[in-house]
């Protein structure tokens, strides 16, 4: 059934496509459309779940825990702070092994506020374990609601799939949907490891020394390494029953290129365009988006990568003073390879800001008029601060 | 049979980590002989998540989740919708939390399950300090007593925050007192909220010898003294408005419960005045709400 629907309602979608029992939320900006439409689901009873709308996003994410702890899906969303104050029982979902699947939309943290999108609310859970999928399209965001569900549940991971704010939260497309029905045909009924079972009573979570801990620890390490290839499956399954699939990355014209472009979320649409007028004019041109952040494609990302003679990777983010998180995991990602590729490493977009056709450009300009960076860190676009901050 | 109130099956066991004479572990104990196995216990970080046991050791046979110190209300609320959802309303959550998870960090998880009515009886017991860390003042500490952050001469200042009226004034359907003393009283509160669907809150007080600085074989006699010099009055509260007060219990000064605690040493004699006259008026108000209130609904 097709649908035109904004990246928010497209995640509302995919939770009942993947028939979500417990869903505990908090709204803000720009998610809330997301809890909105849960809301009338499961007020209507098209959605046969308890919506428990908390005081906070600490206690939705405590509630989905708790939820997913006694053996049910469970399903929530936010962005930006309320990521950010996640952020303790996002540890405790990862540790406690429970496949939850948050939906955030990626949004700048303050001060000062600001509510436009950029990756630095997600990418500051890095290693919180959870597993992150970042998405091009709607249709990919309702997509990849249920993959992340099949992924965190085959492995016991919670799992964070990730849109760009206003770009995909609040504008529509056209969404090829479905309901829990159909849904059941990919993503069957829940069955946990192990629940809070009275008959079978188990203490969960209970202090564990040194003896234990670091196998737990490498335990979630090996299932990381394991949900790589258990993504790739979900993916290809998908696409079997659903004929979409979108790849843990995806080459775009990456045949006999020299300079390849790595991109994640909205940017990479808008670098096909500019990949293909370049291409037009003859030049060696590539691309490689990232879908999967976590666990890290790390073979797929070497195998595309080790054969350009240079890598270009925009991050709409921030490290501050080492640079772009994406392209620090990728630098490292090809340390430990037989080529040298030089990286360069591009900001932009940060906070919002159009990433147009016109700054890839610049982006590539810069990168084909060298062999090697001049800088470690390019960052585009910025304007004269003196001028910007005093308003003249 | 005998003819006991208390049931027999014992769910909590022998070789749990508890300090000797620890209040808390007679309040689990009881609890869990009202609620029964069919019972899922989410657990904040506080005393009892030690008491417990290292895994993979557990000192409780129902299940336990053990989650963040400030989520026991949140995390119990979703333990239940998850129960729900399976198809088990039987099954009681309780969210067991201390003082500092109830009164501090826990509050506003606390805050929102009562506003929400959520199906999960909260018993917090209340030891009046952060113990598990060292004895570390809470907002449940009371006025004058020493705790490592309040040290002589710079004892607690303030009075203890008055959860017990904060939760009735959310009017959820049922809240109460205990106190390891009076275990039968005790069991009963637990059986009747089990009965009760919506948010219920038990406040069980809770000594502790190794932060009152008390003797442990004084825990249960403290516990009583608490209760018969009205400083910590057994109450039951329905939907915030109709107060019952036990009232029949012997009346003993509350100097016969401060001196034999060491944290209370250094109080002086006009401290002695302001904490038996804060006993008096809190104690005429709370008859007044039992008077404004009327009797117990039959229904409540």
């Amino acid at each position: 059934m097709q649908k035109v629907l904004e990246g928010n309602h497209a995640i509302s979608w995919g939770a009942k496509a993947s028939d979500v029992k417990v869903i505990a939320a908090y709204p803000i900006t720009p998610q809330t459309q997301i809890v909105e439409l849960l809301s009338e689901m499961c007020t209507s009873g098209e959605l046969d779940a308890k919506f428990i709308k908390v005081e906070s996003e600490h206690s939705a994410m405590a509630a989905v825990i708790g939820s997913a702890a006694a053996g049910v899906r469970s399903f929530t969303a936010t962005s930006s702070h309320g990521l950010l104050l996640m952020h303790e029982m996002l540890h405790w979902a990862v540790g406690a092994r429970l496949p939850i699947v948050l939906a955030n939309v990626n949004r700048a943290v303050g001060p000062p506020w600001n509510i436009w999108t950029d990756q630095n609310d997600s990418l500051s859970q890095r290693d919180t374990g959870l597993l992150q999928i970042y998405c091009e399209s709607n249709q990919e965001v309702f997509d990849t609601t249920l993959q992340a569900f099949k992924v965190a549940e085959t492995v016991s991971l919670p799992a964070m799939l990730v849109l760009d704010a206003f770009f995909l939260s609040h504008t529509s497309e056209i969404v090829d949907v479905f309901g829990a029905e159909t849904g059941k045909k990919y993503l069957p009924p829940f069955k946990p490891v192990d629940f809070l079972d009275p008959d079978n009573p188990k203490a969960f979570g209970n202090l564990t020394g040194p003896d234990y801990y670091y196998e737990l620890r490498h335990k979630i390490h090996k299932d990381h390494l394991r949900a790589i290839d258990v993504a790739r499956r979900a993916d290809a399954e998908f696409g079997k029953i659903f004929g979409r699939s979108y790849g843990l990355v995806e080459e775009y014209r990456t045949e006999g290129a020299e300079t390849i472009l790595v991109t994640s979320g909205t940017i990479t649409s808008t670098a096909r365009v500019v990949i293909d007028e370049r291409r037009e004019r003859g030049e060696k041109l590539g691309l490689l988006k990232i879908r999967l952040f976590r666990p890290f494609p790390l073979e797929d990302v070497r195998r595309v990568l080790t054969r350009a003679r240079k890598v270009l990777v925009i991050d709409r983010n921030i490290g501050f003073s080492i640079g772009g998180i994406f392209a620090q995991e990728i630098r490292s990602a090809l340390w430990n390879t037989r080529v040298h590729v030089p990286l360069f490493s591009f900001i932009a977009g940060i906070g919002g800001r159009d990433v147009t056709p016109g700054v890839l450009n610049e982006i590539l300009d810069i990168a084909s008029a060298v062999e090697y960076p001049e800088q470690e860190t390019y960052w585009i676009g910025v304007k004269d601060e003196e001028l910007s901050y005093t308003g003249r | 049979m005998r003819n006991f109130p208390i049931p027999e099956d014992e769910l909590m066991t022998s070789g749990h980590l508890a300090c000797q004479g620890c209040g808390a572990t007679q309040a689990m104990r009881f609890a869990l002989k009202a609620l029964g196995k069919q019972t899922v216990i989410v657990m904040p970080a506080c005393c009892w998540s030690v008491i417990d046991g290292p895994f993979p050791h557990s000192a409780v046979q129902v299940p336990v989740f053990h989650t963040a110190f400030e989520t026991a209300a949140s995390c119990a609320a979703g333990v239940k919708a998850g129960l729900d959802m399976r198809g088990d309303h039987e099954t009681a959550v309780l969210a067991w939390a201390g003082d500092g998870g109830t009164f501090d960090i826990g509050f506003q998880a606390l805050s929102g399950a009562a506003e929400r009515n959520d199906d999960i009886i909260f018993a917090c017991y209340d030891n009046e300090a952060y113990m598990n860390t060292g004895v570390q003042r809470s907002s449940a500490t009371p006025f004058g007593a020493w705790t490592t952050t309040t040290p002589h001469p710079h004892t607690k200042s303030h009075p203890k925050k008055s959860m017990f009226e904060i939760l009735a004034a959310h009017r959820i359907p049922y809240l109460a007192t205990a106190s390891v003393a009076y275990p039968n009283d005790l069991v009963d509160k637990f059986r009747r909220a089990r009965g009760i669907r919506g948010m219920k809150f038990i406040h069980i007080i809770a000594p502790c010898p190794a932060g009152w600085k008390s003797a442990p074989e004084k825990t249960v006699e403290l516990a009583r003294l608490a209760v018969q010099s009205r400083l910590f009055p057994l109450v039951e509260v329905w939907q915030g408005k109709y107060y019952l007060v036990k009232k029949d219990l012997p009346y003993k000064p509350v100097t016969d419960y401060l001196s034999q605690q060491g944290r209370f040493a250094a109080l002086s004699e006009a401290d002695i005045g302001r904490i038996q006259a804060d006993i008096e008026e809190r104690w005429e108000e709370l008859l007044r709400k039992e008077q404004l209130g009327g009797p117990v609904p039959g229904n409540a």
